[in-house]
C-alpha cells in the first residue's frame, strides 16, 4: 500500500496577525500518511502559529493547506476531523473521564454501546482502564495528559496535533510519556503533528523533525540527519551542543574547506560555503572531537583546561582551544586514564568531515 | 483515633496538642482583634436593627400594660356570655388610671384598630368618668352597659380579650391581606382592600424578570469583556462600571428624560415613525419604566460575577470542544455554558436580592402600577408611622431572601456561587 506522502500539505502559506509582521513566511510542508512530524523551534517562531492554522483556529493569510489533497481553509475546525491535545490538556472540568472521551463520540451521534466500547478501546490503550468516572481533578498531571490524548484518539481521526503537551509535567514523567505517545503512534499508524520547544523530546519521538525559526522552516529531517548534518548554524545551536569557531575561507575544493581563524587554521567540510573569501562558521559536536587520538585526524590542536565538570557518566571540559574559551569536551567516564587537570595543554582532534563550515553567524 | 495512641509531648514534655494551642494563641486573639471592630460594626449595625424590627413587628404590650386589671379578671372568662361584674369592675379600675394619665385616648385607638366602634363608646365611656357619673358603690356591670349599647355587646368585649397578649402576629397576617377574626381565625380581608399581596407578587415577578433581563444582556457582555484583549475590555469595563459612579438618583432622573411620553425615546419612535405623534406609548410610570431603569441599574451586579467565572475558563476548552467535533453551539453549551454556571448563581442571586427591596427608582419611574412592596414600606415607615406594620414587612421581605438562598443552596449549592 503507497502511503500519501502529501497528506497534509502547507502550500506557500503565510501568516500575520496585524498586518505588519509575517509569523509564518512561505511555509511549504509536507506530510505523509502515518507520519511523527515535529515542529520543534523556539518561542515566537511560528509553529504554534501553524499547528492552529491546520486545526482551524487560525486562517492562513496567503495560501492553502490540503488535508488528503482537500483545501481545508474554509473548513471550520469541528468539520475537519482533527484531533487535538493542548498545551494544558484542556479537559472539561465538570465532565467524567469517561463523559470527556464520549464528547467527541457523542456529537457525532455514535450509538451508545459502541461509545462504551471505544471509551473502553481508548482509555486501556492510554492503561487508564478503570478511571472512567474520575473528574480531571482527581487525576494527576500525567494521568490528565493520557486522557487528553485518548480523547484526541477515540474519534479515529487521521490527523492527531499535539501542542506541547508533555509542557507541564516534570522530567521523568516527561520522558515515560514519551516513549508512551511514540507507541501508540506505531500501534495505531496515526499521523500525529508535534509542538515542542524541547529538543530531546523531538529527537526521540519523531519520524521528521521540521525545526523552525523566524516564521521559516530551517532545515526538516529525520533526528539522526538533523543532529548529524545540520545545515545552517541556527539549527546547529538549536539542537544539541556545538562548538564554533567564526572565520573566512582561504581555500576550498569538492569536501574540504580551510578556514582562517582569528590565530589559526583548520579544516572543515564545506556545507554552505562556496567560494574563497566566504565568511562561515565552523561547528563541532562536543562528542566527535577526541582527546589524544588514536586514529589519524585531519585536524590536530592543542587546548588548555578552563574548567572540568562531572557529570556522573560523563566529565565536560571546557577548553581554551583556537582563542576560543567555550570549546568544549565531552569525556566518556570510562577514559579515566586521561590525566584531565585544571590547567594542563591537552591534543584534541577531529575529522575535517565533521566540521561543518555553514553559514556566518 | 484508637485509645492506644500516645499522647505525643514536645521534648518540654508538654503535651503537644496543649503546646501547640499555647502558640497559637496569640495568633488567634490577633485575628480576633482584627475582625471585631467590623464583628462590633456589624451587631450594631445589623444585627441589633433587626431583633428591634422583630420585636416592633410583633409588639403589642402597649394595652397589656394599660389594662393589666382587666386582663388578670378576664383570665376566667370564657369569652361566650357577657363578662362578669368583677371584669367590669376591673376595667374601670384601669380606665380611670388611663384618664388620668390622660391615655384615654391611645386605648380608644388601639381597641378601635380592633374593631371598629370603640372611638365612640371609648369616648362616652371617659364623659361619666370625668363627670364622676359612675357610683362604684352600685353595680358597675349594669352602668357600663347604660353608657352605649355597644358596652352591652359581647364581640366588643371578646375584641378586648383578644388584644390581652403582648405579642401579636396581626402585622404579618395584615401584610398579607388577612386578619384573625373574633374567633380567633384566620380570614382574609374583603377583595376590593387586598393590596399587599398584589405588591407582594408584582415585587417577586419584576425582581424575576429584571433578573432574566440583566442575565441576557450580561451574559453577553461579560463574555466580551472575558475574551477581548486587555486594551479594550478595559475600556469596557469602565463602561459596566460607569453607572456604579453615578448617583443612583441621577440614573434615575436621566432614564425618566428618556422615558417620559415626550421624552428622548418617544420622539425617536415618531421620528422613524414607529408611533404616531399623538399615540405615544406610556413608557414611565408603569412596569415598563420599572423594568428598564432597574435592569440598567443592577446590570454590573451581573456582569461582575459573570465576569470573573468566565476569566477563569481557559480559551483551550472551547477549541478543544471545537477540535473534538462540536459545533461552536455545542462547544458552547456543552463546555462553556456549564462552567459559568457559578457565575450565573451569584450574578443572579445578587440581581434578584437587590431587586426584591429596591426602593428609589420604583419610586420615582414605577408610578402606581409600578410601585413594589418596599416603596410600600417606606410609605408605612414616612406616612402613616405604622413601624410595627413596616418592620413585620421588612421582615417578611427578609425572610424571603432567606429562602430563596435555602432553595439557591439546595439546588446548585452554596459552594457553587462565586463573586470573584
Amino acid at each position: 500500500m503507497s502511503k500519501n506522502t502529501e497528506f497534509v500539505k502547507f502550500d506557500k502559506v503565510d501568516k500575520s496577525y496585524d498586518g505588519k509582521v509575517l509569523v509564518v513566511k512561505d511555509l511549504n510542508l509536507n506530510i505523509s500518511e502515518g507520519e511523527f512530524i515535529t515542529m520543534l523551534g523556539p518561542s515566537g517562531s511560528g509553529k504554534t502559529t501553524c499547528l492552529m492554522m491546520l486545526a482551524g483556529f487560525e486562517t492562513p493569510t496567503n495560501g492553502e493547506i490540503y488535508l488528503d489533497s482537500n483545501p481545508i481553509s474554509n473548513i471550520p475546525p469541528h468539520k475537519r476531523g482533527i484531533g487535538m491535545v493542548f498545551q494544558n490538556y484542556a479537559l472539561f472540568p465538570h465532565m467524567t473521564v469517561y463523559e470527556n472521551l464520549a464528547f467527541p463520540l457523542r456529537v457525532r451521534k455514535v450509538q451508545k454501546d459502541e461509545i462504551d466500547k471505544k471509551v473502553d478501546k481508548a482509555l486501556s490503550m492510554v492503561s487508564l482502564s478503570g478511571f472512567e468516572s474520575r473528574m480531571p481533578a482527581q487525576l494527576s498531571g500525567g494521568q490528565q495528559q493520557r486522557v487528553a490524548v485518548a480523547r484526541a484518539l477515540v474519534f479515529d481521526p487521521a490527523v492527531v496535533l499535539m501542542d506541547e503537551p508533555l509542557g507541564a509535567l516534570d522530567k521523568n514523567l516527561r520522558e515515560s510519556m514519551q516513549y508512551e505517545i511514540k507507541h501508540i503512534h506505531e500501534n495505531i499508524g496515526v499521523t500525529v503533528v508535534y509542538v515542542t520547544h524541547d529538543q530531546g523530546e523531538a529527537l526521540t519521538m519523531s519520524n521528521r523533525i521540521a525545526v523552525f525559526n523566524d516564521g521559516k522552516v530551517q532545515q526538516l529531517s529525520s533526528p539522526d540527519k538533523l543532529y548529524e548534518e545540520p545545515v545552517n548554524s541556527f539549527v546547529a545551536e538549536f539542537i544539541g551542543e556545538n562548538n564554533t569557531f567564526g572565520g573566512e575561507v582561504t581555500d576550498i575544493s569538492k569536501d574540504v574547506c580551510k578556514v582562517k581563524l582569528q590565530n589559526g587554521e583548520i579544516l572543515a567540510n564545506p556545507v554552505s560555503v562556496t567560494s574563497k573569501g566566504d565568511k562561515t562558521t565552523v561547528s563541532i559536536r562536543p562528542e566527535r572531537a577526541l582527546i589524544n587520538p588514536k586514529d589519524k585526524m585531519d585536524n590536530n590542536q592543542t587546548g588548555k583546561i578552563e574548567e572540568v565538570i562531572y557529570h556522573g557518566d560523563h566529565t565536560r571540559l571546557r577548553l581554551d582551544l583556537l582563542g576560543n574559551k567555550e570549546f568544549i569536551l565531552k569525556v566518556p567516564n570510562s577514559s579515566n586514564e586521561l590525566d584531565l587537570k585544571l590547567g594542563n595543554e591537552i591534543k584534541v582532534g577531529w575529522n575535517s568531515q565533521d566540521a561543518r563550515a555553514l553559514d556566518p553567524k | 483515633m484508637s485509645s492506644e495512641t500516645k499522647q505525643i509531648l514536645t521534648t518540654d514534655g508538654i503535651p503537644l496538642e496543649i503546646s501547640l494551642k499555647k502558640a497559637e494563641r496569640k495568633n488567634k486573639i490577633k485575628a480576633f482583634l482584627l475582625v471585631a471592630p467590623l464583628l462590633l460594626f456589624l451587631i450594631i449595625t445589623y444585627i441589633f436593627p433587626i431583633g428591634e424590627m422583630f420585636t416592633r413587628s410583633i409588639d403589642d404590650k402597649m394595652i397589656t400594660n394599660m389594662l393589666p386589671k382587666t386582663f388578670k379578671s378576664m383570665e376566667t372568662w370564657d369569652g361566650k356570655e357577657l363578662p362578669s361584674e368583677e371584669v367590669f369592675a376591673s376595667f374601670l379600675s384601669d380606665f380611670k388610671i388611663l384618664v388620668e394619665k390622660k391615655e384615654h385616648g391611645k386605648l380608644a385607638q388601639r381597641l378601635n384598630k380592633e374593631k371598629n366602634g370603640f372611638n365612640t363608646i371609648t369616648k362616652k365611656l371617659f364623659r361619666q368618668v370625668k363627670r364622676n357619673k359612675i357610683d362604684e358603690t352600685q353595680s358597675i356591670k349594669e352602668q357600663i352597659m347604660k353608657v352605649h349599647k355597644r358596652w352591652r355587646n359581647v364581640e366588643y368585649w371578646q375584641a378586648i380579650k383578644r388584644t390581652a397578649p403582648p405579642y401579636t402576629s396581626a402585622k404579618y397576617l395584615k401584610a398579607m391581606d388577612m386578619y384573625l377574626n373574633e374567633d380567633n381565625k384566620i380570614t382574609q380581608v374583603s377583595e376590593d382592600r387586598r393590596i399587599h399581596r398584589i405588591l407582594w407578587l408584582r415585587t417577586v415577578e419584576v425582581a424575576f424578570f429584571v433578573t432574566v433581563f440583566c442575565f441576557l444582556m450580561g451574559y453577553p457582555i461579560a463574555h466580551l469583556l472575558a475574551t477581548l484583549p486587555m486594551k479594550y475590555s478595559n475600556l469596557l469595563m469602565i463602561c459596566v462600571l460607569l453607572p456604579f459612579w453615578t448617583s443612583l438618583l441621577v440614573r434615575t432622573a436621566s432614564w425618566m428624560i428618556l422615558l417620559q411620553q415626550q421624552g428622548v425615546v418617544n420622539d425617536f419612535f415618531v421620528l422613524i415613525g414607529l408611533v404616531s405623534d399623538d399615540n405615544r406609548p406610556e413608557m414611565m410610570y408603569n412596569k415598563v419604566g420599572t423594568y428598564v431603569a432597574m435592569t440598567q441599574i443592577l446590570l454590573p451586579f451581573m456582569v461582575l460575577p459573570l465576569y470573573s467565572v468566565m476569566k477563569t475558563i481557559s480559551p483551550s476548552l472551547m477549541r478543544a470542544g471545537k477540535s473534538l467535533g462540536g459545533t461552536p453551539f455545542v462547544a458552547f453549551w456543552k463546555v462553556y455554558f456549564p462552567l459559568t454556571i457559578p457565575g450565573i448563581g451569584a450574578g443572579c442571586l445578587l440581581v434578584f436580592i437587590l431587586a426584591i427591596g429596591y426602593y428609589i427608582t420604583p419610586a420615582l419611574v414605577g408610578g402606581a402600577s409600578g410601585t413594589l412592596i418596599s416603596n410600600q414600606i417606606a410609605y408605612h415607615m414616612k406616612t402613616t408611622l405604622d413601624w410595627s406594620f413596616a418592620s413585620a414587612m421588612g421582615l417578611m421581605l427578609l425572610g424571603g431572601v432567606l429562602v430563596i438562598y435555602w432553595l439557591y443552596n439546595k439546588l446548585v449549592g452554596v459552594d457553587n456561587i462565586k463573586l470573584g
